[in-house]
């Protein structure tokens, strides 16, 4: 059966979409101070987010290949609708990352040269524009007169063989096409398997999925540290790339399970049964103690040992945010506890929707709580936040609904549909 | 009559096959007739909701287990840490709990495991009188190779005899039909 992109569904997406736009605009102008700080950490935080969320569909997506997972094929075209969002995600990121390499914002202070050039000529320090140098000799060879730049911070230009701003782009770029490349050849596939059916298909797409693993294994690490860690770019941790992808992993388990429950409520994928919910709601559960698991072990250990260095970022946090903080961790790990524990709730839509709710609010938090207090100093929340994020729901909704308008909502020919109509545990 | 009905003796009924007993069990229960118990040498899926058999408990004395050893864990480390020989944890001298809280949560969370468990797998052990040592109360050592049994009792089912359900049982698939005379209670 079809899903119908139905009318109402689109009014809705295009009213959030409205409402975003106007806040998104409107905070433009409002919020300009300190190179408009707040409005490019919104536009991050969300782009991020839902990029988070569409990778984690995509990774559970292959890992359900690679494990030859029979339950989850009923599931698959929601997976699919969701990683569908990838390219959407992409392009606001890439926009996020234009605005920083041009100085539109300044949500990684190592792209300014200002922080990495030893030297400055004594005539243009302090202008708009100084001339930089980065080493004597190449201020003798241009046979400028040099000082030591005051700006200059050594912790920042160590890294320079890593962060700086070509190398940034390449792996940027890399990361985002791998994805895209990636989710449309599954979803490529998936569709061919509808036609012609057998077993060449899939095999075909255990491998790719096995190979698909590996290099997300990787790039989710570095691209948290290269988009997320680098914000706080004297700070480090060896954690923060699990850390960063449990969170993703959790929200998409998350979406899919409201989307499935959606798509139930509305009369489609009746095969579906309570112990397919199950499964999905013990995915939610677990992952949210795996996401717990590692804030705190980051938490812990940097807490316990108390070194400056790595202090800050908590400190910070603390500080400055210390309700939303806190908060979302026990938002996150507390309530998915209680809540989800028992087998009866996870079999309930109701508990399901209502816990989704809140995870999802939950780990908007988590990524608002990643991005906005190394880009500014004071907690900021207000209907920008707000605006922001249902704009961009709106988005989410509007492109997923239509991708999954696009297809059969159960795949046809699988070689595993006959075990997962049949799943019982 | 009455004597006769209550004889109590059981039937033992033998499959080759998990699935031929799975129809069995449908066809007996929707006949009417009250299934004891199966023995099988793995988990058999869905048999459960079939015979009749409740839902587990184990899961509530897990529960109650883990929640036992967390409180165990924090009122030990309490005791231990900050109130019998107060300890200056990760140079933060603060001796409270709620503030060294960081430190004890791995304990914590150990602790909790390994009630949950322990106390699980005893509990369990226990409530099936499996406890290394105990008598086996397996009708047929078969049923933990290969063979799978269904057991009725004629207590439960007033007149069952192998003359009365014979044919029946064969119909289904058994392969073996065996009823035993246990002693008068």
């Amino acid at each position: 059966m079809n899903f119908v992109f139905s009318s109402r569904a689109k009014l809705v997406s295009y009213i959030l979409m409205i409402v975003g736009a106007i806040a998104i605009i409107a905070g433009f102008f409002v919020y300009g101070e300190n190179h408009h700080a707040r409005w490019w950490s919104n536009m991050m935080i969300n782009g991020f987010y839902f990029l988070g969320i569409a990778l984690g569909a995509l990774f559970f997506y292959a890992l359900h290949f690679a494990t030859e997972t029979a339950w989850a094929v009923m599931l698959r075209r929601v997976m699919e609708a969701v990683f569908s969002f990838i390219p959407y995600a992409s392009v606001v990121m890439i926009i996020v990352f234009i605005g920083s390499t041009f100085h539109w914002n300044h949500i990684y202070h190592w792209m300014d040269e200002a922080t990495t050039m030893q030297y400055v000529t004594a005539a243009s320090e302090g202008s708009a524009h100084p001339d930089y140098f980065y080493s004597l000799e190449a201020a003798e060879k241009a046979g400028a007169d040099v000082m030591a730049n005051p700006s200059y911070d050594e912790l920042i230009a160590n890294k320079t063989m890593y962060l700086n701003k070509p190398f940034f782009w390449i792996r940027t770029l890399i990361y985002l096409a791998t994805f895209i490349l990636f989710g449309n050849w599954f979803r490529k596939r998936s569709l061919k398997e509808d036609e012609v059916g057998g077993t060449e298909i899939h095999m075909k797409g255990y491998k790719r999925a096995a190979v698909y693993l590996v290099i997300f294994a990787v790039f989710s690490s570095t691209l948290s540290w290269d988009w997320l860690m680098s914000i706080d770019t004297h700070w480090f941790s060896t954690l923060y790339g699990w850390y960063v992808f449990s969170g993703m992993w959790v929200s998409a388990m998350n979406i899919i399970t409201i989307l499935t429950l959606y798509l139930i409520s509305k009369g489609y994928l009746k095969e579906v049964n309570s112990s397919h919910l199950q499964d999905m709601g013990k995915w939610v559960f677990a992952l949210s103690f795996l996401w717990s698991y590692l804030w705190f072990s980051q938490f812990m250990l940097i807490w316990y040992s108390n070194i400056p260095e790595e202090v800050t970022y908590f400190i910070v946090r603390i500080n400055e945010y210390k309700v939303p903080f806190f908060g979302m961790f026990i938002v996150n790990f507390a309530l998915p506890m209680v809540v989800l524990m028992s087998r009866d709730a996870k079999r309930n839509p109701g508990f399901l929707i209502a816990m989704g709710t809140i995870i999802f609010i939950g780990h908007y938090m988590d990524t608002f709580m990643l991005i906005v207090p190394g880009v500014m100093e004071k907690m900021a929340f207000g209907w920008l936040e707000v605006g922001f994020l249902l704009g961009f729901m709106g988005l989410f909704i509007n492109r997923v609904f239509s991708s999954l308008a696009k297809a059969p909502l159960e795949p046809q020919k699988s070689p595993y549909l006959e075990e997962s109509l049949h799943h019982s545990i | 009559m009455a004597e006769m009905t209550h004889t109590n003796r059981v039937i033992h009924v033998m499959f080759d096959d998990d699935l031929k007993l799975v129809g069995a069990a449908k066809r007996l229960v929707a006949d009417g007739i009250q299934i004891k118990d199966v023995y099988s040498p793995f988990p058999i899926h869905g048999i459960d909701p079939i015979i009749g058999i409740k839902r587990t408990r184990l899961a509530i004395v897990s529960f109650m287990f883990g929640a036992l050893g967390l409180s165990l864990a924090l009122l030990g480390m309490w005791y231990f840490m900050i109130y019998d020989w107060p300890m200056n944890i990760g140079g933060k001298p603060s001796f409270s709990l709620i503030q060294n809280l960081p430190a004890f949560i791995p304990i914590s969370f150990e602790f909790t495991v390994l009630l949950a468990a322990h106390g699980m797998v005893i509990t369990y052990l226990i409530r099936n009188g499996t406890l290394p040592g105990m008598p086996a109360v397996n009708p047929d050592p078969r049923t933990t190779d290969d063979k799978f049994v269904i057991e009725i009792t004629d207590q439960e089912n007033p007149g069952a005899s192998t003359e009365t359900m014979g044919v029946l049982f064969k119909e289904l698939g058994a392969i073996e039909i065996n009823e035993k005379q246990l002693a008068k209670k």
